[in-house]
């Protein structure tokens, strides 16, 4: 693949500098122009659907409640696509932390405060494995997860075919449990994920693991050659995503309230929408978590805006999401093609 | 490379594994159902276990025979699904809208129109991956998340049913006593084959697949290539499109085709055809697909709750993939094996110290 992206470089000739070029070289741009996309189409709403509410400050704050398992899963998928790699097992391990978690609590009586750490703790030692394996036995992250995805998907159906709904108390509590902001308010749900996006914030940009993953993900052999302890920073890269995949997935169990064997189905592919369009480079080492939560918010504004029009049918969210991905994906291109020449 | 009796001879060992894996499973179902491999004749067609894993499997087939040829050129193709579900809607909403659905010129320009979108959905792609030079998984990523979108726009969310003779045919109809899918699937294989192994073509995608730069300043049109895969590739999708619709008599934008670039790519892998490219193996491809399908109608014919069937097949999955990295091979059978698995086409054949390490991202580079 490495050589696929470098053909173009040989043929590109235009060394100058201009203003345009230094523009593109910059790394903040992708999430700037994100953050723009995300103001222009919510001015755009504001505009259009000015007499139907759309101008509550609680549509707003809507987008973190419906969005904020997404949001969690894209965090994580972050970290792994920083890193270089990919997880394609994040719907899976959605799917599955919500049947696990409707399973123990419905039909095995457990209280719920026993089964949150250890749904989260299945999905964490799910995503060490994959890491695992990835590591030491140097198969493509692709098919590990994918292989992944088959088993955590299958494990569901193992479990249960039917969908299990939760009427437990506890958990019916802490779903309509709000916070309120004056203005409107927010669920657990968005709190979580807010909080999950500010600890990948600090661990990305202030610690020591965050410059690993950015290290191997620019360039793994310089990264090795530094000396830097590079199966241990993948392993773990991946067990952040199969951590963060569950936690989506608990919260995801609060939002709608049941186990489903098909929840979540594709999913990652919402997530990894949401990594590329906040400007992570698919190949790694370049990237803001901050810009996760702008792609994250910009889908969560599709959906709400074909809500408020009425007409539009669910599809187009489909067909937006990946104009939008096709759009970010080419300026990825220009940026790269720019650095390297 | 070097010599062709080498040649011919990791050829035979690297269909070994694939073949003795498809004969272990079809065996596996013997002492549970002991006229398995049984074929009976029933109204002038051909009934039996063999000839529907075949007739289930055709899809699955072609899907990975093209993909095989993408996966050569160190390529992925992510959007076959969509590609599936799209020719589907877009054949099966043309016909319903016929007057009379059974007129053979209705269905054949139906049926075209389907394959030109195909054909058009692997344009784009191979236009993004070789004239953008943006990665294959990303790049086919766009048609995967938009293409099912596309198709039920067309479908507008609906499931059309239609009822088509002519069109029953190719997914479900049968002709000289076997299902009319399988001469379809023979000759795309057969096609395939003579295309990349009778002239330099499968040369070609091969050393696109090697080194996509190295080739190019060979002189070979790198670019050229790796388009006209991308587009074989989806071409291969519609046909698999059609069938699926064909088969049920009904276009779903939703689930047609979902999940079968995983399989298709699960194909490619167990045929033994290494995803980083570089050389291929169409005959091990659609033993992988039988191997498959036989695991599914096995996991019916055994008992076992057809829920695990996902669970044996990432089961699969880990095993094929473990057993194909040098790495593994070497830490858990030591030299031994890796001696004798030097008939393997793997990335360091007989070289399986630790060494190795730092042997199989060099190839990469």
């Amino acid at each position: 693949m490495s050589t696929a992206t470098q053909t173009p470089t040989a043929t590109d000739s235009g060394r100058t500098p201009s203003r345009a070029t230094r523009l593109l070289g910059d790394r903040r741009l992708p999430v700037l122009v994100t953050a723009t996309l995300f103001l222009v189409m919510y001015a755009a709403g504001l505009s259009r659907y000015a007499n139907y509410g759309f101008g509550e400050p609680q549509v707003f704050l809507n987008l973190f409640i419906d969005n904020g398992y997404l949001l969690v899963a894209a965090v994580g998928a972050t970290f792994v696509i920083l890193s270089g790699g990919i997880d394609l097992s994040v719907g899976s391990v959605i799917g599955f932390t919500t049947m696990l978690t409707a399973w123990l609590v419905e039909k095995q009586g457990l209280p719920v405060l026993v089964v949150i750490p250890i749904a989260l703790g299945v999905g964490a030692f799910g995503g060490f494995l994959m890491g695992y394996v990835i590591h030491n036995f140097e198969i493509q992250p692709f098919i590990v997860t994918l292989a992944g995805l088959f088993l955590f998907r299958g494990l569901c159906l193992v479990i249960s075919k039917e969908s299990i709904s939760i009427g437990d108390s506890t958990v019916s509590s802490m779903a309509q449990a709000q916070a309120s902001l004056g203005v409107g308010f927010l669920s657990v749900g968005a709190i979580v994920s807010l909080v999950v996006l500010a600890v990948a914030f600090y661990v990305l940009h202030y610690t020591r693991f965050g410059r690993r993953v950015y290290a191997i993900g620019g360039n793994e052999q310089s990264a090795l050659l530094m000396g830097l302890p590079q199966g241990g920073t993948k392993i773990a890269v991946y067990t952040v995503s199969g951590f963060c995949s569950a936690l989506a997935g608990l919260l995801f169990t609060l939002y709608i309230q049941s186990g489903d064997p098909l929840h979540a189905t594709g999913m990652e592919l919402d997530a990894i929408a949401a990594v590329v369009i906040g400007g992570t480079l698919l190949t790694g080492g370049s990237g803001y978590v901050l810009g996760t939560l702008f792609g994250v918010l910009v889908l969560g504004l599709i959906k709400s805006i074909i809500q408020f029009e009425g007409t539009l049918s669910s599809w187009w969210t489909k067909i937006a999401t990946g104009v939008l991905l096709c759009a970010f994906i080419l300026i990825q291109r220009a940026m790269t093609t720019r650095k390297k020449t | 490379m070097t010599t062709t009796p080498r040649w011919r001879a990791l050829t035979q060992h690297h269909l070994f594994w694939p073949v003795a894996v498809l004969v272990l499973l079809l065996l596996i179902n013997v002492p549970f159902t002991p006229d398995f491999f049984a074929i009976k004749m029933t109204d002038g067609h051909l009934y039996g276990s063999l000839v529907s894993i075949v007739l289930f499997g055709s899809p699955l087939i072609l899907v990975a025979v093209g993909m095989t040829l993408v996966i050569a050129t160190g390529g992925i193709d992510l959007s076959v699904g969509a590609v599936v579900a799209i020719t589907g809607a877009l054949t099966c909403s043309y016909i319903s809208d016929q007057s009379d659905q059974g007129a053979l010129a209705g269905v054949f320009l139906a049926m075209g129109i389907g394959l030109v979108a195909a054909v058009v959905c692997g344009l784009w792609n191979g236009f993004l991956v070789a004239r953008m030079g943006i990665q294959p998984i990303i790049a086919t990523l766009i048609i995967m998340v938009a293409g099912r979108g596309v198709a039920q726009l067309i479908t507008d969310g609906q499931i059309i049913t239609i009822n088509s003779e002519p069109y029953k045919l190719i997914g479900g109809g049968y002709w000289l006593t076997l299902p009319f899918s399988i001469f379809v699937v023979a000759a795309v294989v057969a096609v395939t084959v003579a295309l990349t192994r009778r002239t330099a073509l499968g040369l070609l995608v091969e050393a696109v697949g090697g080194n996509a730069e190295a080739s190019r300043l060979v002189g070979i049109r790198s670019r050229r290539i790796k388009i006209m895969v991308y587009v074989f590739c989806a071409l291969c999708a519609g046909i698999a499109g059609l069938m699926i619709s064909s088969n049920t008599s009904a276009a779903d934008g939703n689930n047609a085709g979902l999940w079968i670039e995983l399989d298709a790519i699960l194909a490619v892998v167990i045929g033994g055809t290494s995803l980083l490219g570089g050389r291929f193996s169409i005959g091990g491809t659609v033993v992988g697909a039988l191997v498959i399908q036989t695991l599914t109608t096995t996991i019916y014919t055994i008992g076992v709750p057809t829920q695990t069937n996902l669970v044996f097949k990432a089961a699969v999955v880990i095993v094929v993939c473990l057993l194909q990295s040098p790495k593994f091979r070497a830490k858990v059978f030591g030299a031994r094996f890796g001696a004798k698995g030097g008939g393997k086409p793997s990335a360091t054949p007989t070289d399986t110290t630790p060494s190795t390490a730092t042997a199989p991202k060099m190839e990469v580079s």
